[in-house]
C-alpha cells in the first residue's frame, strides 16, 4: 500500500507537472516561432545580428552575464548603451509585445541555440516577477 | 591548354558564379562628396516618431508607435489624452495621423492602429477618426477594423493619404499571412483602402459588386506598405512598401489593380530560399522601381516647395535598414537617380514636407528634424 501511495504521488505530480508546466524542449521549440516573428528581423536567424547596429545573441557576454536585464530588455524594451562583447552599442530595442510565457520561450530559445547553451530553465513566473528598470 | 586561358577562366567562373547572387538595381545610390545640408532637432526625446502631420507653421502631431500621440507647439510637446485601446505587437501599435482635409474649421484627425476589440486574441490594423480638442480627443469614432484578429507581428502596414474628390486612403499589410491575405479580396490585408471621409464605402470603389469581397478594397497584392504620397502635378497615389529580400517597391496606386505579392516579386525569403521564380505575370502591375538591396522604405513625401536648390519634385524615402534619407529623381515616372542624405542619421520612420516647405524626418531614438542649408 505504501508503495502505491508513493508510485501515485509520483504519477500525479509528474502529470501536474506536464498539465500545467511546459516542458523545457516544449518551451525552446515555441520560442523558435516566437523568434522567427518578433526577433530574426534585426538579430538575423544565425542570431549574430549586424555588428555596430543590433548586438549578437550568440555568445554573448552581455545575455549570460544579464539574464534578468535581458528578460527587462524584452518585457519593456531597452534603450542606452550596452556593450556586448567588447563592442558598444546604443540603439533601441522596443517592447514588442509579447506575454510573461512567451517572453520564456524566446529566451529559453535564444539561450539554447546556435552555440548557446544554458543549464536553467526560464519559467513563466520568473518572467512575471522582472520589474521594470 | 595553356596557361594564359588560366585567368580568363578564372574570371569566368568568378563572374558565373557571381551572377547567381542578386545584382544591385539600377541606378546605384549616390553618395554626394560635399553636402549643402544638414538638419536641426525640431522636437526631441521620441523613441519611434512613426508618423507626422502639420497642423500649421508651428504646430505638429506625432504619433509614438508604443501608443503615445504629441502635440508638438513650438518645438515643446505634450501628450493628448483620450486615445482609443492599443494593441502593441511587433511592427503593430499606433502608427500614422492624418488631419482631414477640412480640418482647420472641424478639427478631425484620423489614426490607425493595431487594436483588438472583438474576436479572438491578437490584433489587426484599425482606422479611427475623432476630434482634437487641444490635448484631448472627443468623438473617438471607428471606421474599420481589419480581421480576422492574430498575434502574428508583422505588416500592420499603415498610411493615409487624402485625393481631392473627398476620399481617405490607408494601407493594411499582409499580417505574416502572404499565402492566405494579399491576393484574396474576401480577405483582409495586402491592400490599399479607400473610404468617403466620414468612413461610408464610395459606390465607385472597384469591388463593390463582388461577391464576397472587401468593399473598402481599392488595391490589392501589396506586402506592407508603410509609405505613401499624394504626386503633386498629378495627383495620382504613390506608395512604397516593404519587399521580402531584394524586393521593396515603389507603386504608383491605381484602382483596382492587383501589384502581385506573393505571386510575383523582385525578392526571395531572408533564409535566402525562393518564393517564386515570377517577376512579371499578366494583370499584375510592375513596380515603378524596387529596391535591391532591401533599404526597408518607410515615409515618403515630394518635395513641392523650392527651398532645396534643385530638389523639386523629387521623391524622399526614408530608410529604416542603412539609416539615411534616400533622394531619388523621377523622370516620367521613372527612377533616373538615387541620393543618399544624411547617411547615419538613425532609422527614419517618415517622411513630411512642412508648411514652410522644409522636409522634416521622424527619427528613431532622435524625434523629429528638419533638413536645413549647411553655414
Amino acid at each position: 500500500m505504501k508503495i502505491f501511495i508513493i508510485v501515485y504521488g509520483l504519477l500525479m505530480t509528474s502529470l501536474m507537472y506536464t498539465v500545467f508546466q511546459k516542458t523545457r524542449q516544449q518551451s525552446i521549440s515555441d520560442g523558435a516561432e516566437i523568434y522567427e516573428d518578433f526577433c530574426a528581423q534585426c538579430h538575423l536567424d544565425s542570431g549574430v545580428g549586424v555588428p555596430g547596429a543590433f548586438p549578437t545573441l550568440n555568445k554573448s557576454d552581455f545575455l549570460f552575464e544579464n539574464i534578468t536585464r535581458s528578460i527587462a530588455a524584452i518585457k519593456y524594451g531597452l534603450k542606452g548603451a550596452i556593450v556586448v562583447n567588447g563592442e558598444s552599442y546604443n540603439g533601441l530595442m522596443a517592447n514588442q509585445g509579447l506575454d510573461d510565457e512567451e517572453i520564456a520561450d524566446v529566451m529559453n530559445y535564444i539561450l539554447n541555440s546556435w552555440d548557446n547553451t544554458y543549464l536553467q530553465t526560464i519559467t513563466t513566473a520568473q518572467v512575471q516577477e522582472v520589474q521594470k528598470p | 591548354m595553356k596557361l594564359s586561358y588560366f585567368p580568363n577562366l578564372l574570371i569566368f567562373f568568378l563572374f558565373s558564379h557571381l551572377s547567381c547572387a542578386q545584382e544591385e538595381n539600377l541606378p546605384k545610390i549616390e553618395t554626394p562628396s560635399k553636402s549643402n545640408y544638414t538638419y536641426e532637432i525640431v522636437v526631441g526625446d521620441i523613441d519611434i516618431p512613426w508618423g507626422i502631420e502639420f497642423i500649421n507653421e508651428n504646430e505638429l502631431l506625432v504619433t509614438e508607435k508604443s501608443g503615445l500621440l504629441y502635440r508638438v507647439k513650438n518645438g515643446v510637446k505634450q501628450t493628448v489624452e483620450g486615445l482609443p485601446d492599443i494593441y502593441v505587437r511587433g511592427q503593430g501599435g499606433l502608427l500614422d495621423v492624418a488631419l482631414h482635409p477640412d480640418y482647420q474649421k472641424n478639427k478631425i484627425i484620423y489614426l490607425t492602429l493595431g487594436a483588438t476589440l472583438e474576436g479572438a486574441a491578437g490584433g489587426n490594423t484599425a482606422l479611427y477618426c475623432a476630434k482634437l480638442n487641444g490635448l484631448q480627443l472627443d468623438n473617438t469614432k471607428l471606421l474599420y477594423k481589419a480581421t480576422p484578429n492574430t498575434k502574428k507581428g508583422q505588416h500592420w502596414g499603415s498610411r493615409i493619404v487624402f485625393d481631392q474628390e473627398g476620399h481617405i486612403y490607408f494601407t493594411i499589410g499582409d499580417r505574416g499571412n502572404r499565402d492566405l491575405n494579399p491576393q484574396d479580396l474576401t480577405r483582409d490585408g495586402g491592400k490599399v483602402y479607400r473610404l468617403n471621409l466620414d468612413g461610408s464605402i464610395p459606390e465607385d470603389n472597384p469591388f463593390v459588386d463582388q461577391l464576397g469581397a472587401k468593399t473598402a478594397v481599392y488595391s490589392y497584392g501589396h506586402r506592407n506598405p508603410q509609405g505613401m504620397a499624394v504626386h503633386p502635378k498629378t495627383g495620382v497615389i504613390w506608395e512604397n512598401e516593404h519587399g521580402p529580400k531584394g524586393g521593396d517597391e515603389i507603386n504608383i496606386i491605381r484602382k483596382g489593380k492587383n501589384y502581385g505579392w506573393p505571386k510575383i516579386t523582385y525578392g526571395i525569403n531572408y533564409s535566402g530560399t525562393i518564393i517564386t521564380k515570377n517577376k512579371a505575370l499578366p494583370n499584375m502591375e510592375q513596380p515603378e522601381y524596387y529596391w535591391l538591396p532591401s533599404i526597408g522604405p518607410s515615409g515618403m513625401a515630394f518635395s513641392t516647395s523650392g527651398v532645396y536648390k534643385k530638389w523639386k519634385n523629387n521623391l524622399f524615402v526614408g530608410s529604416l535598414k542603412f539609416e539615411y534619407l534616400e533622394r531619388l529623381v523621377l523622370k516620367n515616372d521613372k527612377v533616373v537617380k538615387r541620393e543618399k542624405l544624411l547617411d547615419k542619421i538613425g532609422r527614419v520612420r517618415d517622411v513630411k514636407e512642412g508648411p514652410d516647405g522644409s522636409l522634416y524626418l521622424g527619427v528613431e531614438g532622435k524625434g523629429i528634424i528638419k533638413i536645413v542649408p549647411s553655414k
